[in-house]
């Protein structure tokens, strides 16, 4: 008993001990959906397609004190695709795209960031999307930091990046406009 | 001559059976051919909506058909086991019931979001009231597999013909093929 009560009381001390030093960690707001994955391909050269992937979760670190300390990762479920057409998204969830039977997430996990000023920067990291990992780098902006109205505290990102698909193995003919996807990550994260 | 008799089928369900034949395997053609074509190919559109409009059509062909058959006088069996013509019966329902799954399963796909079915750009047939997850892709798989399961039926069932006209050398063939007098 006198164990579990000094246990107790040493984690309350060391939740209450600030955390100023280490990044602060976040997660990525998916549960009140505050956070988007959204992709975008040209349509024959005429249009933009976009849709989105409903389902993800990830977490990153942040602290604007220290920012090329950050980190992030994202798990995207890939059957989660919602192009607002169900037979489309059947036939992008198929053999001819991503396949999700056999790939079913796509993630990413940054290996360095680097913040060129105090909001934007370059994240670099690890994209597995249909089997296929390549090393990615992409532009990030801060959208905005502070205190939520609820006793939180939050802070946004976004950022995009175009993927060729033939580099993930997706060679299903789109045409000469339609083969590179953009891809874009709009996060909030609630601190923890 | 248009109504079933005990000994033979009349040209309503002869007409019946080989139209629906054809389509069916018409339909499983184009089926397995359009998903083939590529974004570019100038067929990739109106495959589909030619797939969907004649599977609609057939859809109302079928219910007739059943409506028909229930009204009908069935001819006899001629086959002389009564094993085999029960075997034969049953595979004739499984064949409707398939058909049924198949063409339901089709309309769950093309109407997973609540987009209507255009038919022949005549009218639209709306899609119902309700979806559960995943539905085109459910749908299109008991789709692909029912339709295979069909076809699976009906090669056996054209064996089954075939061994009654060479091997029995019965009528069963012959009276599907037109209405036969009454000896």
């Amino acid at each position: 008993m006198k164990k579990l009560l000094l246990s107790t009381v040493l984690s309350a001390v060391t939740m209450l001990s600030p955390t100023a030093v280490d990044a602060a960690d976040y997660v990525i707001d998916t549960k009140g959906a505050h956070a988007f994955v959204n992709f975008k391909i040209k349509h024959l050269g005429y249009s933009w397609l976009h849709g989105r992937f409903n389902t993800f979760d990830g977490t990153f670190s942040y602290d604007a004190k220290n920012p090329d300390a950050s980190k992030i990762m994202v798990n995207i479920d890939t059957t989660s695709l919602d192009s607002n057409h169900a037979e489309r998204d059947k036939h992008l969830r198929g053999k001819d795209f991503l396949n999700v039977d056999k790939f079913s997430t796509a993630t990413f996990k940054s290996t360095s960031i680097k913040f060129s000023d105090e909001d934007s920067g370059n994240v670099t990291g690890d994209f597995t999307l249909h089997g296929v990992t390549k090393t990615i780098t992409f532009e990030i902006d801060k959208v905005g930091e502070g205190k939520d109205p609820w006793g939180g505290y939050r802070v946004g990102f976004e950022g995009e990046t175009s993927l060729k698909l033939a580099d993930y193995g997706i060679d299903y003919n789109l045409g000469p406009a339609s083969t590179h996807v953009d891809i874009g990550l709009f996060i909030e994260g609630i601190r923890q | 001559m248009f109504k079933n008799t005990p000994s033979s089928y009349g040209l309503v369900a002869i007409i019946l059976h080989w139209l629906m034949a054809l389509t069916i395997f018409g339909l499983f053609g184009l089926g397995l051919y359009m998903v083939e074509l590529t974004y570019y190919d100038s067929w990739y559109k109106g495959s589909l909506d030619l797939h969907k409009s004649i599977g609609i059509t057939l859809v109302a062909v079928f219910l007739f058909r059943i409506l028909w058959r229930a009204l009908s006088t069935h001819p006899k069996p001629l086959g002389e086991s009564k094993g085999m013509n029960q075997l034969a019966h049953t595979a004739h329902i499984v064949m409707y019931i398939i058909l049924a799954v198949i063409v339901v399963a089709g309309y769950l796909i093309s109407t997973a979001d609540g987009r209507p079915i255009e038919v022949f750009t005549l009218f639209n047939v709306s899609a119902l009231d309700f979806t559960f997850d995943d539905q085109a892709d459910i749908a299109g798989k008991v789709h692909y597999y029912g339709a295979c399961t069909l076809i699976g039926f009906v090669i056996l069932h054209v064996l089954g013909a075939l061994k009654h006209h060479f091997i029995d050398k019965d009528k069963t063939l012959v009276r599907m093929i037109k209405p036969l007098k009454d000896d």
